[in-house]
């Protein structure tokens, strides 16, 4: 009974120590933050510009230090960020909310940087119409952004996910497991939408383009860093809008970014730049403000929130959608606004777009 | 008196063996409740009442979206896929590992080979047999035979040619055939072998499973871990990992035990 009374005791201590050492890291001064980041066509700017001295510039006039990360696995980076080793991270409007918001880290998207305008694809082998993947076995990575685009494809249709089967795939296998005979049906993204859909028997019967401004690509932070460090939000979207502006450039500069960060992701110039086609890339701060301020962002979200919900993934005890609130711009908050989690601000955009950055 | 000499008692030796548990669980329960108080929702060291509830909604309440009872729907399919694999292993490892053992023509022909496939890194293959096998089951069963196979083959091959020659010699003096005595010396000899080779395989048969699993599957223990921990489901992952533990410490200890009823001169000879 001692021994036991003094392992309560061992416990206790060792509670109070991480207890104490966790809060006090929160109270202390920050000019250290760390950004992760991954390989997609509307985050390779983070890669150039932390290559290219974009970030210690901005960070330097900040003075404030950024580290920039690159992971190989998306997952794997939005896991960090939640488990609290990265301040922000690059992550699409969807898995912000099922997976830090879910996770309990307020996280406020700083930058809204790009839309899928095609980089996403349903893929049949041998049919031409959307309505021939009834019965079929459908591949792609659950849960994702593509399952997403399925349940939303399957709606203009009639269909529902019930008349299909569901096969999780890791997304490198999946040019592949295309090229093998029981593969019928797919949902990817690009770049590998690009390389099946050049493959024989391949058709394209539906993409993101046709629900423009629903999959948005952001660079989100968390909240109460952002709120103790303004600044840090800021050196990020100077660091955005300087290389953006350098990406979409109509010249030999533009060109050598392109074909950098073409190299980067595993394609070249022409490869990225179809990619660049495929994506509705906000270079302009005024674009992505009029966007994210406008009335079509609360309706994706809902309709993000609900297939969310439907899955079960804004955790076990969800009793509705609701349960996680979502702020928008204007301050209403979609949901329980007792637990806001997600918070959308055109706050550190618009200083881009007004210059006072 | 020594420290070698110095044995624990009986309730000393049970306390003992169940320090190491109980050091961990508390560790974990502290770890756990500093993180929540931070973050009530934080999902990295859920709470005990949350693997609670987390295996109570896989156990015993049906999955919403497709009626089945998850753990025992995953645990099923994985089982099938272990033991086809293994058991495919298995008699092949004792056809070949027999023939290697017994037959120098057959032993020149093949042990070399085996002994190079056995170091092939069958993870390595694993995109080769997707393309060639396709994403169903065949591919899965496949990895874990090329995985386990080679090794159990050798190891086989190896405890055949240990038998003493003089008992082959013996069996030759009194008319045995090659045939009998494959059937009557060395077959007898080598299966309590054959089930401890199983057992060593266990681990290496797992891996390949969940591995296979994670790359594409429908359902499995593997493929529900892989697929939940986009969502940092640790209420999920850990009690999944202790029930894959369970199952290989459960089917070790069977395995043994099969060993010990059919085979009792085997124990014996270990005592010894």
């Amino acid at each position: 009974m001692q021994t036991f009374s003094k392992m309560l005791s061992i416990t206790a201590l060792t509670a109070s120590l991480a207890f104490g050492m966790a809060s006090g890291a929160a109270a202390a001064p920050k000019t250290d933050f760390k950004v992760a980041w991954s390989i997609y066509v509307g985050w390779m700017p983070w890669g150039y510009a932390s290559d290219h001295g974009i970030v210690k510039k901005w960070a330097d006039k900040y003075n404030i230090k950024i580290e920039v990360t690159q992971f190989n696995d998306y997952v794997e980076s939005m896991n960090q960020y939640t488990a609290g080793a990265f301040d922000a991270v690059t992550l699409t409007n969807m898995d912000g909310l099922s997976i830090p918001a879910a996770g309990g880290v307020d996280t406020t998207a700083v930058i809204v940087g790009d839309f899928s305008n095609g980089n996403d694809a349903v893929i049949l082998k041998d049919k031409a119409t959307l309505a021939d993947v009834k019965g079929q076995n459908v591949n792609l990575v659950e849960f994702s952004v593509s399952h997403y685009l399925l349940a939303r494809a399957l709606e203009t249709v009639g269909l529902s996910e019930k008349d299909l089967k569901v096969v999780n795939t890791a997304d490198p296998d999946m040019v592949g497991a295309f090229q093998t005979a029981d593969v019928t049906a797919m949902v990817t993204w690009n770049p590998m939408v690009a390389e099946i859909v050049a493959l024989p028997g391949a058709h394209k019967v539906f993409d993101s383009s046709q629900i423009p401004g629903e999959i948005i690509d952001l660079m989100v932070a968390n909240s109460d860093v952002l709120k103790d460090n303004p600044n840090f939000g800021k050196a990020l979207a100077g660091i955005w809008y300087e290389t953006a502006a350098l990406m979409t450039a109509d010249n030999a500069e533009g060109k050598a970014a392109r074909e950098a960060m073409g190299k980067a992701s595993g394609t070249d110039l022409a490869g990225f730049e179809a990619q660049i086609a495929a994506t509705k890339l906000f270079d302009k701060p005024a674009d992505a403000v009029a966007f994210t301020s406008s009335t079509s962002l609360p309706k994706t979200m809902d309709l993000v929130r609900n297939f969310l919900f439907e899955k079960g993934l804004l955790g076990s005890g969800a009793a509705s959608a609701d349960v996680i609130g979502i702020e928008m711009p204007d301050g209403k908050v979609l949901g329980d606004s007792g637990n806001v989690k997600l918070r959308f601000t055109e706050v550190y955009m618009k200083a881009a777009a007004d210059g006072s950055l | 008196m020594r420290w070698i000499n110095t044995k624990p008692s009986r309730g000393a030796q049970l306390a003992l063996m169940l320090l190491p548990f109980v050091l961990l669980i508390a560790a974990y329960t502290a770890g756990s409740a500093a993180r929540l108080a931070e973050n009530a929702n934080d999902k990295l060291l859920p709470s005990l009442a949350g693997f609670t509830e987390a295996i109570n909604r896989l156990a015993f309440l049906p999955d919403a979206r497709t009626g089945d009872y998850l753990l025992w729907s995953d645990t099923a399919a994985s089982l099938i896929r272990l033991f086809a694999g293994l058991g495919i292993s298995t008699l092949t490892a004792l056809l070949i590992g027999m023939v290697i053992g017994m037959l120098p023509y057959l032993r020149a022909l093949l042990a070399p080979f085996v002994a190079v496939i056995s170091m092939v890194p069958p993870l390595a293959l694993l995109p080769i047999l997707f393309i060639v096998m396709g994403l169903g089951e065949t591919s899965k069963i496949a990895l874990i035979v090329i995985g386990v196979a080679p090794t159990m083959i050798r190891d086989l091959a190896l405890k055949a040619l240990e038998l003493p020659r003089e008992q082959i010699v013996k069996a030759e003096t009194l008319g045995g055939s090659s045939w009998q005595i494959a059937l009557r010396v060395v077959l007898p000899q080598i299966l309590p072998r054959l089930i401890t080779c199983v057992r060593l395989q266990l681990g290496p048969a797992w891996l390949f499973l969940i591995a296979a699993e994670a790359i594409s599957s429908d359902s499995g223990l593997g493929y529900r871990i892989f697929l939940v921990r986009r969502y940092l489901s640790m209420d999920v992952i850990f009690p999944y990992v202790v029930w894959i533990t369970l199952l290989a410490v459960l089917t070790n200890f069977i395995l043994d035990r099969i060993r010990i009823a059919v085979f009792p001169w085997s124990e014996l000879e270990k005592q010894g």
